[in-house]
């Protein structure tokens, strides 16, 4: 077995350029939002490193974790999102992108990327709502709720725990991710530096970008 | 321009940036032998695209294509040790462009960066009157100022930096930038 202390610790590699990931649900709709801080531990390089993608029309992926492994996951992933769209004929469902996610993972199963994704969106057809965040390895987890990633996730858990409420409204999600969000990395040394929220509805995808404090 | 190995100068007017077209520079820092195999290999493959294709990667499509090849070594048995800077001109879209990439291939797009200890004391000069309009002179005398600092505060001597500018008329070597004022 390999050596997976260094993975958990605190100084870990997931660690190393920090940054984190949140979606919510809320009535027919979700948001995902995440920092915008690239780093080298305590070194901010630049501030505009988004960390979520669009991967469909209503389904959206975030990377926080090692940032070389964030780029490389997203294309490597785009790659089999478009090849599977060209001999399937119809767009990626949530589900199926969850299913994708963790097949490239666990086929790097015991030398990881050091990524842990969250996956929102709106399935195509029912326009179920559908959050999802797997670990470094792809072992996924579907709550109702919530998902949070990154460096401040203990302080995500923390605000999203007392913000938030059932069938929210697509303006209430917003303002409830944004106050979890920004209130949680505000704590956080290794993530911040402004923040970029989008809210998913069934007819079309708000994205904002937050001003928050720079230090 | 010092090429050091331990506590040795080697050599004062070594060349760190590589040339890889004719409006695309990469400055290469790291480990000693990894870094002109590695900025070779890139050079070498992107003069390689242009004569099959008959034109030039654009400086974003070179970054990708470093990136590539440095993620796929990191996960290998032998990766290259080496963090480089990438800045080129794009004659299509008429942009200049400055890439980061670290030895662990994460790329990202900068204002202006340092690697390694120069980046200690140059960083906060460069946050303090860096703007994004400035033109070759005020940069070239931001760079000065950087020199300067590194001179009067950093333990190392490294006393001439190349300069050179990349713009639509293509690359220009500038004077070297050498430290004014006391040492220490």
């Amino acid at each position: 077995m390999p050596d997976f202390s260094e993975i958990f610790s605190l100084q870990s590699i997931l660690n190393y350029n920090g940054g984190c990931v949140v979606a919510m649900r809320g009535k027919n709709c979700v948001a995902i939002a995440c920092d915008l801080r690239f780093g080298v531990q305590a070194q901010t390089i630049s501030t505009d490193f988004e960390r979520v993608f669009e991967v469909g029309p209503h389904l959206y992926i975030g990377l926080p974790g090692l940032a070389t492994d964030t780029q490389t996951v997203f294309q490597r992933l785009q790659f089999r999102i478009k090849m599977y769209e060209m001999r399937e004929g119809r767009r990626v469902k949530p589900r199926t992108l969850m299913a994708m996610v963790q097949n490239l993972l666990y086929e790097r199963r015991f030398g990881p990327y050091f990524v842990e994704p969250v996956i929102a969106g709106l399935h195509p057809t029912t326009k179920e709502p559908y959050i999802c965040a797997l670990d470094l390895i792809g072992c996924e987890c579907e709550p109702e709720d919530f998902v949070v990633s990154g460096t401040c996730s203990e302080s995500l858990y923390g605000m999203c725990e007392t913000t938030w409420r059932e069938d929210m409204e697509p303006d209430d999600l917003f303002e409830c991710i944004s106050q979890s969000l920004v209130n949680a990395f505000d704590r956080d040394a290794l993530s911040g530096w402004g923040a970029v929220v989008h809210v998913i509805e069934q007819d079309k995808v708000t994205t904002r970008y937050l001003k928050c404090r720079q230090d | 321009m010092s090429h050091l190995q331990s506590i040795m100068v080697q050599k004062s007017d070594d060349d760190k940036m590589h040339q890889l077209s004719s409006n695309l520079i990469m400055a290469v820092s790291g480990e000693a032998g990894d870094t002109t195999q590695f900025a070779e290999y890139i050079a070498k493959n992107i003069q390689l695209y242009k004569m099959r294709n008959g034109y030039e990667l654009t400086p974003s499509a070179a970054v990708h294509f470093t990136r590539h090849t440095l993620a796929t070594h990191l996960r290998s048995r032998e990766p290259y040790f080496v963090n480089l800077l990438m800045g080129g001109f794009d004659p299509d879209s008429n942009t200049s462009e400055l890439y980061y990439m670290d030895y662990l291939a994460a790329s990202v797009p900068v204002k202006y960066y340092a690697f390694g200890y120069g980046g200690m004391f140059t960083l906060a000069v460069m946050d303090k009157d860096y703007r994004p309009n400035m033109n070759v002179d005020e940069a070239y005398e931001l760079l000065k100022k950087c020199a300067n600092e590194i001179k009067r505060r950093f333990i190392i001597n490294l006393p001439k930096f190349r300069v050179r500018v990349i713009s639509k008329d293509g690359i220009k070597e500038l004077p070297y930038v050498v430290a004014e004022g006391e040492a220490a």
